[in-house]
C-alpha cells in the first residue's frame, strides 16, 4: 500500500519540476555562442572568396569528411585574392563529427562554423555539401565572384590591411 | 663499406685498399675514398640535413645546411664544415648534429638565414607536403623567427616555359635546377642572376628557352619554387595514390611513379632505376597521360550499323558476335591481315601474334607502323631479337663504352634517356659519332662528332669509315665499343648491312633502338611476318612444330610461309587480295604512304579496329572494341636492351579490357583458344614456350649510288621530334608550348640556290602537296633539306607522302 503511495508521490512531485522537454521544431533551441554546427566559406568584404584551396582542412579531418579540389585564379575569372582558389569544395556531413580540428587548421579563415545544427535529410546525396551551400550569404557591398580584386593591388593588402580597406571603399 | 661493429676495440677493423678509416658521431666507419662525408654519415643511418646536395650532381656546397663539425689530426676545424663538398680522409673525427652542438647550432642558424626571405605560402603552394625545407624545418629548425622586417618580395610566378613556372621567392638558391640543366641535361636554360639579397634564378635571354627535361628541375626542386603547370594546385601529396609504373612512350622504359587521385591520373614523376633511367625521365614521359581521359575516348563497343552506316554502340556480346563472324567470313574468303601498332605490352602483343597465327591462320601480321624494309626485318629477326641486358648493349654499357656510333638515330628526339646515358659517357670520355645530317642540339651536348651525309647515303657513309675516317674505325675497335641504329635506317638500303659488316669488322656490339616502347616487345613475341614468338623462324618445321605443341593447336596448322609486311598488307588489301584487317593502335598518317593506307582502310572488306579514341581508322571500321590505355591495364614492355620492364594495374576497376583480354574472347567466339585473358595468363603462356634457337641474319643489301637531285629539287631528311603531334600527346597545351620551333634547315649554299634566306619561308612540295613554313640555315650537306616529321603543321608523310631520303621540290615561298 505504502510502495504505490511512494510511486504516485514520484509523479505528483515531478509536476511541479521545470520540464525538460523540449518544444523542437516549434520552438527552436539556442546553442551555446561556439556551438560546432554546420560549416561556413567566408568572404572577403568585397566578396571574394576566402578559401585558397590549401586542403588543410582536409588534411586535418579525423573523419575524412573533406573534398577540396584547387584551382588556378586568371586575370579573367578571379574567386579569391592571390594565386589558389577553393575549385571544388565538398564536406560530407554523413561523415563529420563537428570536431572543428579542421577550423583550427585553415589558414585563411575561410572555414568557420556556424550555429546550425539541422543537418538531417532523408538522403545521403544532399547531406554532402557543396561550394554554393557552404559559401557565406553576400553581404551588403558584397559582390559575386568572379572579379577583380576591389580591396588592393595584390592578396597582401587583403590579408594585411583587408578591414580599414573595406572601411575606405564603403565611405 | 663495411660498418664499425658495437665494440669498435674488440676487433680492428679492416681497412681495404683505396678505402679510409674515420669516426663519425664517435663510430669508427671505413669508407672508400673520394666518398662525400655526407654519404658516409647516412650509410650509417645518420640523415644531415641538405638541400643543395644530389647524389646524381656534383656537389656544390651551396645552400650550407648541411654542416657538422670535422677534426683532422687531433686538430678541429676552426669552423662547422659542409658535408656535401668535403670527402672522407683518414683520421678524420667527424660531429654531426646528433653529438655536436655546434653542428646543431649552425645547422639552425642557417636553417633560420633560409627562411627569412622564404613566403608563408606553404597552405598554396604544391610542394606543401612533401617539401624538403617545410620537413627540415620542422626537424633541424628553431620554433620561431627572431626576423620581423619585411620580407623581399619578387613579381610570382613568372613563366619560364609553358609548362615550367618559377617563383623566385620561395627559392633557396641551392641550384640544383641549374646544375641538372648544365650537367645532366645540357641545356642551361637557368641560371643564377643578380647577387647578394636580390640574387635569384632566371632564365638565360640569349639562350633559346627549351629543354627536353626540364619536368627533373621541378622534381628535384627542394623548395616549390619551380613548379609545373600541368600539376598546379590539382592535388596534395596525402590524397594521392602513388602506384610505380613504367613509360609507355619511347623504348627506354623509364620506371616511374604515376600519382592519382579519384580515378584519374594528377602527374607522373621518375622512378628510380640505376639500371635504366637513373632518377631522370624526359618530359614527354612525365607530363603527356591525359591522352587517356580526354573527352572522346571510346568505351562502348561500336558496331557499324548496316542500314546506317554509321558507327553505333552495342554490347560487347553483339559486337565480338560481328567480328567474330566477319573476320571469319574474311578470312575464308581471302585472308586477314593484322597491323597492331608499335605501343602494346609485350603481352597484347603476344595476343596479337597468337590470334593470327590460331584464329585467323596467317602470317600476314606486322607491328611496324611506320617505314620499314625487308633488310630491316632481316636484321631484327637474326639479331636483334636475341639480344638482352646479359648480352647485348644496355644503358650502363653505353656509360662504359670508348667510343659510340649513331646511325640514323636522333638520341635527344627518340630516346632521350639514351641520350642522357650517351651526355653523361661523353662527360667522362667516350667519344660519340652521329652519322647524320646536320650538328643537332644532340651532337652539341653529347660532344660529339658529325658524320655528315646525304639522307639516304648512311650506307655508303658506312661503308667509306675504314678509308675516310679510320680513327673511328679504331675507336669502335675498342673492347665495349657499341652502334646505336635508329629506326630511320628501314628507309636507308643498305644501312644494316652495311652497320653490320662495320660490327663484324670491329667487334662493336649493335643495339637497335626504336621510337616506340612496344616495338621491342612485338619482335619478340612474333608480331612480324616471318617469326613466332621466341626468335623462332616461320619457316622452320622443327620451331613450328614446337610452338604448335606448346599452343596445343593441330600439327601442321601453322603457316609455314612468312607473311606480308605493313605495306604488304596494306597493297593487298587496297587490291582486294585481302578480304579484311585487324588493327590496334595503328595511325594511318605515320605510314610510310599514307594514301596507300586510305585506298587499303576503304577497300579492304571487314575491319575490326581496337582503339582508345577515334581515328582514322574507326572511320572505316565495321567494328570498333574499345580497350584500356597503360594506366589501366597491368604488362610489360620490353626495352630496346631487351629488359623486361612490368607494371601493375594503375587505376583499377575501370572497366576497360586490355587487348590480350578482348582478342581472347574475341578467339573465343571463333572458336580458338588463345589462353590470354590477363595479362598474368598470356605472359605464363608466353613464358611456357621459351626461346627459339639463336639464328643470325644474313644480310646482303648494296648501298644505292645516290643520283643528284636534280634543278629545282633537294633530298629530304626527315625525323620525328620528341614533342609533336603524337596521338599521345593529345589535350597537353603545356607540353606543347615547350616543342622546339617547326622550322626547315639547309645548307647556306642551298638557302642561296634556292633564294632562301634566315627568317624567310621555303615551300617544300611533291606531287601530292606542299608545306610553307620558315627556313634557316645550319651545316647541312648541299642539297639537303631537313623538315620535322610531324610537329605543328608540317606533316610530312600525310601532306607530300614523302620521308627521309625522298626527293622533293622546293621553292622560295611566302608565309
Amino acid at each position: 500500500m505504502f510502495e504505490s503511495l511512494k510511486g504516485f508521490g514520484v509523479t505528483f512531485g515531478t509536476m511541479f519540476k521545470k520540464v525538460v522537454t523540449e518544444e523542437y521544431p516549434e520552438v527552436k533551441k539556442v546553442t551555446a555562442p561556439r556551438f560546432h554546427g554546420r560549416h561556413q566559406l567566408n568572404r572577403h568584404p568585397d566578396g571574394l572568396e576566402k578559401c585558397v584551396g590549401c586542403e588543410l582542412c582536409a588534411w586535418a579531418c579525423p573523419a575524412d569528411a573533406i573534398f577540396v579540389e584547387g584551382g588556378d585564379n586568371t586575370e579573367e575569372a578571379r574567386y579569391s585574392p592571390g594565386e589558389r582558389f577553393g575549385a571544388d569544395y565538398q564536406i560530407n556531413y554523413l561523415r563529420c563529427i563537428g570536431c572543428g580540428l579542421c577550423i583550427e587548421a585553415c589558414p585563411t579563415r575561410s572555414l568557420t562554423m556556424t550555429n546550425e545544427y539541422e543537418l538531417a535529410d532523408d538522403n545521403r546525396q544532399d547531406l554532402i555539401f557543396t561550394k554554393e551551400d557552404l559559401l557565406a550569404p553576400l553581404l551588403p557591398g558584397m559582390e559575386q565572384p568572379p572579379h577583380p580584386m576591389r580591396l588592393g593591388d595584390n592578396e597582401q593588402d587583403y590579408y594585411v590591411n583587408g578591414p580599414r580597406l573595406a572601411k575606405e571603399a564603403q565611405q | 663499406m663495411t660498418i664499425a661493429p658495437d665494440k669498435p676495440n674488440a676487433t680492428e677493423l679492416v681497412v681495404p685498399e683505396g678505402h679510409v678509416k674515420l669516426v663519425i658521431d664517435g663510430v669508427e666507419v671505413v669508407a672508400p675514398k673520394g666518398e662525400l662525408l655526407i654519404r658516409t654519415a647516412e650509410r650509417l643511418g645518420t640523415v644531415i640535413p641538405r638541400f643543395c646536395d644530389h647524389p646524381l650532381l656534383e656537389p656544390a656546397g651551396a645552400c650550407r645546411q648541411c654542416l657538422v663539425e670535422v677534426e683532422m689530426g687531433g686538430r678541429p676545424m676552426p669552423k662547422p664544415q659542409a658535408s656535401c663538398t668535403m670527402t672522407v680522409a683518414d683520421g678524420m673525427v667527424v660531429k654531426t648534429q646528433l653529438t655536436s652542438p655546434v653542428a646543431d647550432k649552425a645547422q639552425q642558424g642557417v636553417m633560420e638565414l633560409l627562411l627569412i626571405n622564404h613566403p608563408l605560402d606553404c597552405p598554396i603552394c604544391d610542394k606543401g607536403g612533401e617539401c624538403p625545407l617545410q620537413n627540415q624545418a620542422i626537424a633541424h629548425g628553431r620554433s620561431d623567427s627572431r626576423f620581423h622586417e619585411h620580407k623581399r618580395t619578387f613579381p610570382k610566378p613568372i613563366n619560364i616555359s609553358t609548362q615550367v613556372l618559377l617563383d623566385r621567392e620561395r627559392c633557396v638558391l641551392c641550384q640544383r635546377c641549374t646544375r641538372f640543366s648544365a650537367q645532366i641535361a645540357g641545356d642551361p636554360f637557368i641560371e643564377l642572376l643578380e647577387r647578394g639579397a636580390q640574387q635569384q634564378i632566371g632564365v638565360a635571354k640569349e639562350k633559346p628557352f627549351q629543354s627536353y627535361f626540364s619536368g627533373n628541375t621541378i622534381q628535384i626542386c627542394p623548395v616549390g619554387a619551380l613548379t609545373s603547370a600541368a600539376y598546379r594546385f590539382r592535388a596534395r601529396p596525402f590524397d594521392l595514390v602513388s602506384t610505380p609504373s613504367v613509360c609507355e612512350h619511347c623504348s627506354s622504359g623509364c620506371a616511374e611513379r604515376t600519382d592519382w587521385r579519384r580515378g584519374k591520373v594528377q602527374r607522373k614523376l621518375a622512378g628510380d632505376d640505376p639500371q635504366v633511367n637513373e632518377e631522370w625521365i624526359c618530359d614527354k614521359g612525365r607530363f603527356a597521360f591525359r591522352y587517356a581521359t580526354t573527352g572522346d575516348r571510346i568505351k562502348r563497343p561500336l558496331v557499324r550499323d548496316k542500314e546506317s552506316g554509321e558507327l553505333r554502340e552495342s554490347s560487347w556480346t553483339e559486337a565480338l558476335q560481328v567480328a567474330a563472324a566477319g573476320l571469319a567470313a574474311a578470312r575464308d574468303a581471302n585472308g586477314v591481315g593484322v597491323l597492331t601498332g608499335g605501343r602494346l605490352t609485350v603481352e597484347d602483343a603476344y595476343a596479337y601474334s597468337k590470334f593470327a597465327r590460331i584464329a585467323l591462320h596467317t602470317n600476314d601480321i606486322d607491328f611496324r607502323a611506320r617505314p620499314h624494309s625487308a633488310e630491316e626485318l632481316e636484321f631484327l629477326s637474326g639479331t636483334t631479337v636475341f639480344t638482352n641486358p646479359d648480352n647485348g648493349v644496355t644503358f650502363q654499357g653505353i656509360e662504359k663504352a670508348p667510343a659510340a656510333l649513331l646511325v640514323a638515330f636522333e638520341p635527344e628526339e627518340e630516346a632521350p634517356i639514351v641520350f642522357l646515358r650517351l651526355r653523361k659517357a661523353a662527360r667522362k670520355g667516350t667519344k660519340v659519332f652521329h652519322l647524320g645530317q646536320f650538328t643537332t642540339p644532340a651532337v652539341e651536348k653529347t660532344f660529339g662528332t658529325l658524320l655528315a651525309c646525304v639522307p639516304g647515303a648512311e650506307a655508303n657513309a658506312i661503308n667509306a669509315l675504314p678509308e675516310h675516317a679510320s680513327d673511328v674505325v679504331e675507336l669502335l675497335s675498342k673492347p665495349g665499343a657499341v652502334i646505336l641504329v635508329g629506326e630511320r635506317a628501314a628507309v636507308v638500303p643498305g644501312a644494316f648491312t652495311a652497320v653490320a659488316r662495320l660490327a663484324e669488322r670491329t667487334g662493336a656490339q649493335v643495339a637497335w633502338i626504336p621510337r616506340r616502347a612496344g616495338e621491342r616487345g612485338a619482335l619478340a613475341v612474333g608480331a612480324t611476318p616471318n617469326l613466332l614468338p621466341g626468335g623462332r623462324h616461320v619457316a622452320n618445321a622443327a620451331a613450328r612444330l614446337e610452338v604448335e605443341r606448346t599452343w596445343g593447336v593441330e600439327e601442321g596448322s601453322l603457316p609455314a610461309t612468312p607473311g606480308r609486311d605493313t605495306t604488304g598488307i596494306l597493297e593487298a588489301a587496297a587490291s582486294g587480295q585481302l578480304s579484311g584487317l585487324v588493327v590496334g593502335g595503328v595511325d594511318p598518317f605515320d605510314l610510310p604512304d599514307p594514301r596507300l593506307a586510305e585506298k587499303a582502310l576503304a577497300g579492304a572488306g571487314f575491319i575490326v579496329s581496337l582503339e582508345l579514341r577515334p581515328s582514322a581508322v574507326t572511320a572505316h571500321a565495321d567494328v570498333v572494341l574499345p580497350i584500356a590505355p597503360a594506366v589501366e591495364k597491368a604488362g610489360s614492355y620490353l626495352n630496346w636492351e631487351g629488359r623486361r620492364r612490368e607494371f601493375g594495374t594503375t587505376l583499377e576497376g575501370t572497366g576497360s579490357l586490355p587487348d590480350c583480354r578482348v582478342l581472347d574472347t574475341l578467339a573465343v567466339e571463333m572458336d580458338a583458344d588463345l589462353f590470354t585473358q590477363t595479362p598474368a595468363a598470356s605472359a605464363a603462356d608466353l613464358a611456357r614456350l621459351g626461346e627459339g634457337a639463336v639464328t643470325g641474319s644474313s644480310l646482303n643489301v648494296a648501298a644505292p649510288l645516290q643520283s643528284p637531285a636534280g634543278p629545282g629539287k633537294a633530298v629530304l631528311a626527315t625525323w620525328h621530334r620528341l614533342i609533336g603531334n603524337g596521338s599521345l600527346q593529345v589535350d597537353e597545351p603545356h607540353l606543347a608550348g615547350t616543342a622546339r620551333p617547326v622550322v626547315a634547315k639547309v645548307a647556306e649554299a642551298t638557302a642561296q640556290q634556292f633564294g632562301l634566306v634566315t627568317g624567310g619561308y621555303v615551300t617544300v612540295s611533291t606531287d601530292r602537296g606542299a608545306i610553307t613554313l620558315p627556313v634557316e640555315t645550319d651545316d647541312l650537306p648541299e642539297g639537303v633539306i631537313w623538315l620535322p616529321t610531324n610537329s605543328g603543321d608540317v606533316t610530312v608523310r600525310a601532306t607530300l607522302g614523302a620521308g627521309h631520303g625522298s626527293i622533293v621540290s622546293v621553292s622560295g615561298g611566302t608565309s
